[in-house]
């Protein structure tokens, strides 16, 4: 059992004027093994703190994180991060990234190589393997980086807004592999994105944040992602229930950005 | 010969290239918009061009392509030379370079220093009665000086002297139209003919001419040679004025100086005798002539320069336009250029001067520009092995025992190994002075990167490190490095070590800035990716900090080479016996322009080199800069 548990995490960073944000304030939930989460929100709420610091490369001010039971403390190899801009090596070659995990391990030359052959073949990277990663396009990088975090075998799959930057055919492809990949590995994933499409889509669980402080707003449980395996895209997006949740999640976000204008003026 | 040759090919080249770019850009009816960078793309025939316009205007002003095309014409100038240093000391007598003519000059000069003597008197305190008498001889000192210029004073022979003057440089300006003065063939020809060519020696230019229209010059140069001294001792000083010096002289040397009214009056009064004495000199020379007198002399010589400037022909052409910028010049024993073609060597006597230093048995002062030596291996390897390794050997050094022998022991032989005294395999080392300054600049880059990359790493990622060094490092990196050299070659000695350590200083300050930035300047994503891959501390300074800040290290060490070359050079030239610096700095002591020109191209061409190496290693190491 690795369940992802939040227990009232509340992270609070002090300004350089001297004043205090409050970026989580008690965020609780479990997140079960398997489970897809994404995690939807206006800027400002408090997403890519709560995701750094599930990874470990921030400590909560209170509360903590608890992945299979214990306390999450620090970067870690269970977490598999991937990142908005790919974050690759761009001195490595396609290969020397996605086996830069093992290589660090110091695992077997042989079977590094065997298991990249495998995932550059699941990311749909046949034969890039020599490739320097500075000449691919940004949908093949985003692969790249998929690949370079699965098959360090994590526990938890963190993307944070991976496909922020894709165009939006790439996009498309890409959000159906995130899904096959889900599928067929049965990690647990949690995305953190920008689009209420993409959250409804690839979200079988999806929180909706709110700002200041930022906190866990609403929860919805989907059936968008189960379909996607099967259906087309473009039908699940048609669908009346999709187009519903979809309106619902945008008035409620569009009144937030309303609400934080106002303060703002008002102050 | 080849020079000429060249000269052609490189004007038709700089043409060719013109009309080609015209041309194209004719035809070329895609040629972006100005401001569109592209338009700046392509265009080797424009490298052509400016390549070409650099040889051919050194090879212009150098007089390189001139003496290729009239290799006779700097000894025919020398001959003209000749003439003219020659005539100098009638010309200067008249106002033909000067702008006054000399007799008004000289009185002007001494009617000046007779009014301040006038002032000086008035200043005194003598007694009446001297006054008036030093008075009176300075007033008659004006009259003998004024008189000298007056024409009806003047003694007639020396009038008819003058006049003779004129008749010999008339006489010698119509002989030099004449084609076939002087009318002898040249005694010393077979002589001239061996002197070595224009540029072989350091004497530049044969003096003695090599051809019939240069003997012509050399030899109305000696007539006119005569002409001159015999002008020279031409004095104004007839019976009129000599009577009236003589009265002068007289009265001042009757001056009794009265010595009862204490020292220093008395030292006064002598003092102002001696300068009337030293003006009284001057006026003695007899060097002042009526104006109308020496006219005759005057005319005769603007003719006879008229004359032999026509007859010069198409030499002075030649002169202004194959020989630009400069003049030949005649000295006591030799001809020698000015200007440009002496400070601008000519590529080919650089060229020959560079193949003549390249040849390992000449080298300079006894050291080669590059070459190798046999030497056994031990030394080499000596510089590695510490020489106190011996010592931490327990037990003495063998002494000499009863029978005066030494028994060497382990600790002997270890030291006699640290110091490289043992036989050994000979390998080939490279010796030199371009070797040494190449070495020297790479010792000083290797330290300045073993130590400036980590400590500037480790600034780039700790609070600490960069709190710690940074005042350290800001306080001495804006200092010139030459103004460390003094002190360091003082402490370290003038040889290697002190400018290994001065480069070192120069490349340690840039290398830890640029890895610093580089280190600064690594993406948080990267270093998070590299986290959650299971990277270690270690593992991401080398496998993750360094190669990102690879771009900026190597552009570093590319600017380190840079400057490290400047001061190297430098300071090569403050101190030290080798070195291409060292060859420069004894260069232009002696004034020898071919080898400071040969060290400059020298040098330019080395760090051309250098920098083309560091481009090929950043090109080929880091092709993905700023595509990350």
């Amino acid at each position: 059992m690795s369940d992802l548990i939040a227990d009232k995490v509340n992270m609070v960073f002090n300004t350089k004027g001297g004043g205090i944000v409050h970026a989580l304030k008690d965020v609780s939930f479990t997140l079960k093994e398997g489970e897809l989460l994404s995690v939807l929100g206006p800027s400002g709420c408090g997403k890519t703190t709560l995701l750094n610091i599930i990874a470990g490369f921030n400590r909560p001010t209170g509360g903590a994180f608890y992945l299979g039971n214990e306390e999450i403390s620090g970067p870690g190899v269970n977490r598999g991060m991937v990142f908005q801009q790919g974050a690759l090596f761009e001195w490595l070659t396609v290969a020397e990234n996605v086996n830069f995990g093992l290589r660090m391990k110091g695992s077997d030359k042989k079977e590094t190589a065997k298991k990249v052959e495998e995932w550059l073949d699941i990311v749909g990277l046949q034969g890039f393997g020599d490739t320097p990663t500075y000449q691919l396009s940004g949908g093949m990088q985003q692969r790249v980086a998929l690949a370079r975090c699965l098959i360090n075998d994590p526990d938890l799959i963190l993307m944070d807004e991976p496909l922020g930057a894709l165009d939006a055919l790439t996009r498309e492809k890409m959000q159906t592999l995130v899904l096959k990949i889900w599928k067929e590995t049965g990690k647990t994933i949690m995305i953190i994105t920008h689009s209420v499409e993409e959250a409804l889509l690839l979200g079988e669980r999806l929180f909706v944040m709110a700002p200041r402080p930022g906190r866990l707003h609403k929860e919805y449980n989907l059936p968008f992602a189960e379909q996607g395996l099967t259906t087309d895209p473009r039908e699940i997006k048609n669908s009346d229930l999709f187009t519903e949740t979809r309106e619902e999640i945008l008035t409620m976000i569009w009144d937030m950005e309303e609400e934080i204008m106002g303060k703002s003026n008002a102050a | 010969m080849i020079v000429g040759i060249l000269f052609i090919v490189l004007i038709c080249l700089i043409i060719g290239a013109i009309i080609y770019g015209r041309r194209l850009v004719r035809t070329e009816v895609t040629d972006a918009v100005f401001g569109n960078p592209t338009r700046a793309l392509g265009g080797w025939h424009w490298i052509v061009a400016g390549v070409s316009s650099i040889l051919v205007i050194w090879l212009y002003f150098s007089w390189d392509a001139g003496r290729a095309f009239f290799p006779t014409a700097a000894n025919e100038l020398c001959q003209v030379a000749k003439l003219n240093r020659t005539a100098n000391p009638i010309r200067s007598a008249f106002p033909l370079e000067n702008r006054q003519l000399r007799s008004t000059a000289l009185l002007e000069r001494d009617y000046g220093q007779i009014e301040a003597l006038e002032a000086k008197l008035a200043d005194t305190n003598f007694n009446d009665a001297d006054r008036t008498e030093l008075k009176s001889i300075i007033a008659e000192m004006r009259d003998t000086l004024a008189l000298q210029a007056s024409p009806s004073i003047m003694d007639p022979t020396t009038a008819g002297k003058l006049d003779e003057i004129a008749n010999r440089i008339n006489e010698l300006a119509v002989n030099i139209s004449d084609d076939n003065y002087p009318g002898t063939p040249d005694p010393d020809r077979e002589k001239a003919l061996q002197q070595p060519a224009w540029g072989e020696t350091s004497v530049e230019i044969p003096p003695m001419a090599i051809t019939d229209f240069g003997y012509k010059f050399s030899k109305a140069s000696e007539v006119m040679d005569g002409i001159s001294k015999d002008f020279s001792k031409i004095r104004n000083n007839g019976e009129g004025i000599t009577a009236k010096l003589e009265g002068l002289q007289a009265r001042y040397k009757g001056f009794k100086i009265d010595d009862t009214e204490g020292e220093a009056i008395t030292a006064e009064r002598k003092e102002m005798i001696k300068q009337i004495e030293k003006i009284y000199r001057r006026i003695d020379d007899g060097k002042i002539f009526p104006t109308a007198m020496t006219q005759s002399v005057e005319k005769a010589l603007i003719n006879f320069d008229d004359v032999q400037k026509s007859e010069q022909g198409s030499l002075r052409l030649i002169d202004i336009f194959a020989l630009p910028g400069g003049d030949i010049l005649a000295g006591n024993r030799a001809c020698s250029e000015q200007g440009s073609g002496r400070w601008l060597p000519k590529p080919s006597d650089t060229l020959n001067t560079f193949v003549k230093m390249a040849d390992p048995d000449v080298g300079y002062k006894g050291i080669p520009l590059l070459w190798y030596e046999m030497k056994p291996i031990g030394t080499v390897l000596e510089i590695l092995v510490p020489d106190w390794i011996a010592d931490l050997i327990p037990g003495e050094y063998s002494r000499h025992d009863d029978n005066g022998k030494v028994l060497n022991n382990l600790k002997d032989r270890v030291y006699a190994f640290a110091t490289g005294q043992y036989e050994s395999m000979l390998v080939p080392i490279p010796i030199g002075h371009i070797w040494d300054s190449l070495m020297r600049v790479l010792a000083g880059l290797f330290f300045g990167i073993l130590l400036g990359v980590p400590l500037g790493l480790y600034m780039g990622l700790s609070r600490f490190a960069k709190g710690f060094f940074d005042p350290l490092i800001e306080l001495y990196r804006p200092i010139p490095p030459l103004a460390w050299a003094p002190l360091i070659l003082t402490i370290f000695g003038i040889q290697d070590d002190g400018k290994i350590f001065l480069l070192f200083m120069v490349a340690f300050a840039i290398m830890v800035i640029s890895a610093r930035t580089g280190a600064t300047g690594t993406q948080l994503s990267k270093i998070h990716a590299a986290h959650s891959l299971g990277a270690t501390k270690f593992q991401i300074i080398r496998k993750v900090i360094l190669p990102n800040s690879l771009p900026e290290i190597l552009t570093g060490i590319r600017i380190a080479i840079g400057v490290c070359w400047g001061t190297l050079v430098a300071a090569e030239m403050l101190a030290g016996t080798t070195g291409i610096g060292f060859v420069e700095n004894v260069a232009r002591k002696q004034s020898d322009y071919e080898i400071i020109w040969m060290t400059i191209l020298l040098l330019g061409l080395l760090g051309l080199m250098f920098d083309l190496i560091m481009r090929f290693i950043i090109h080929r190491t880091i092709p993905w800069r700023g595509k990350g």
